[in-house]
């Protein structure tokens, strides 16, 4: 199944419909490190609401995705994580280093705006 | 009351995906709620992908359990492959002869109450886990 990748402006936005099979995330991972390179796209929000697992393989692939990602000089947001699934990832030890959250879209695109004010202020 | 035991065959990560559903809802019938329901999803997530990473085969039985007077969930993952060579090892964190993180099975040992092992090299690895309602 193929996860729709909008893009919005300088952003691209990721809504995960359902639950995914690891090929899916994978598929995912690939199709959105080449679209920011094809859009010049400036931020990533990953909208993860309609995941009700995430485990040890979702958590190590969305950390690669945000570092690649990270690495084409754009910022990546992981917007939506579900209060009972973030009980069950503490609980198991699981972490999201490195990796900007925030709790739904709106504010995740007011994150990605922030970041970009800084660039341009800082010329960073 | 009774249950009907659910079997989920794993051979492709997507039978991963059936089989935590098929826990998630297991462990509403059995009384489950809230995050308790994630952990066992989680829990059955990772055990399941340890049959894809290292057997190919296997099976995920599900059940309700009780004891005494307490009700909860058994989740039971059986494979016919390698079997672990030094289960110690493999129970702890960041220890994986796969590609993985090395978190599965610590990982799923500490969302439940109950987690057994027993593998036999070149016949298979049978986990038990189980959690009770609080």
């Amino acid at each position: 199944m193929d996860v729709p990748i909008l893009k919005q402006g300088d952003y691209l936005i990721v809504s995960i419909q359902s639950a995914l099979a690891d090929v899916d995330l994978m598929k995912l991972q690939d199709s959105l490190v080449k679209q920011v390179g094809i859009f010049h796209s400036h931020g990533v929000v990953i909208d993860i609401a309609a995941l009700d697992v995430i485990d040890s393989f979702s958590t190590r692939t969305l950390q690669n995705i945000s570092h690649m990602i990270n690495l084409r000089g754009a910022y990546v947001v992981v917007v939506g994580i579900q209060a009972d699934v973030a009980f069950a990832m503490v609980q198991m030890g699981l972490t999201l280093k490195n990796v900007k959250t925030a709790l739904d879209l709106e504010e995740g695109i007011a994150i990605l705006e922030q970041a970009r004010k800084k660039v341009e202020t800082d010329g960073v | 009351m009774a249950y009907e035991e659910k079997r989920v065959v794993i051979d492709t990560d997507s039978d991963v995906v059936a089989a935590r559903q098929e826990g998630r809802v297991m462990a509403i019938q059995a009384g489950f709620s809230g995050s308790d329901i994630a952990i066992i999803a989680t829990a059955i997530s990772e055990i399941a992908r340890n049959i894809i990473e290292y057997a190919d085969h296997g099976e995920i039985i599900i059940n309700v359990s009780q004891k005494d007077n307490k009700q909860g969930i058994k989740i039971v993952a059986v494979d016919n492959g390698p079997g672990i060579q030094d289960i110690s090892k493999a129970m702890q964190d960041g220890y994986s002869t796969s590609k993985g993180l090395g978190l599965g099975l610590p990982g799923a040992k500490r969302l439940m109450d109950d987690f057994e092992i027993i593998s036999q090299i070149g016949k298979g690895t049978k986990i038990t886990m189980k959690k009770w309602v609080r």
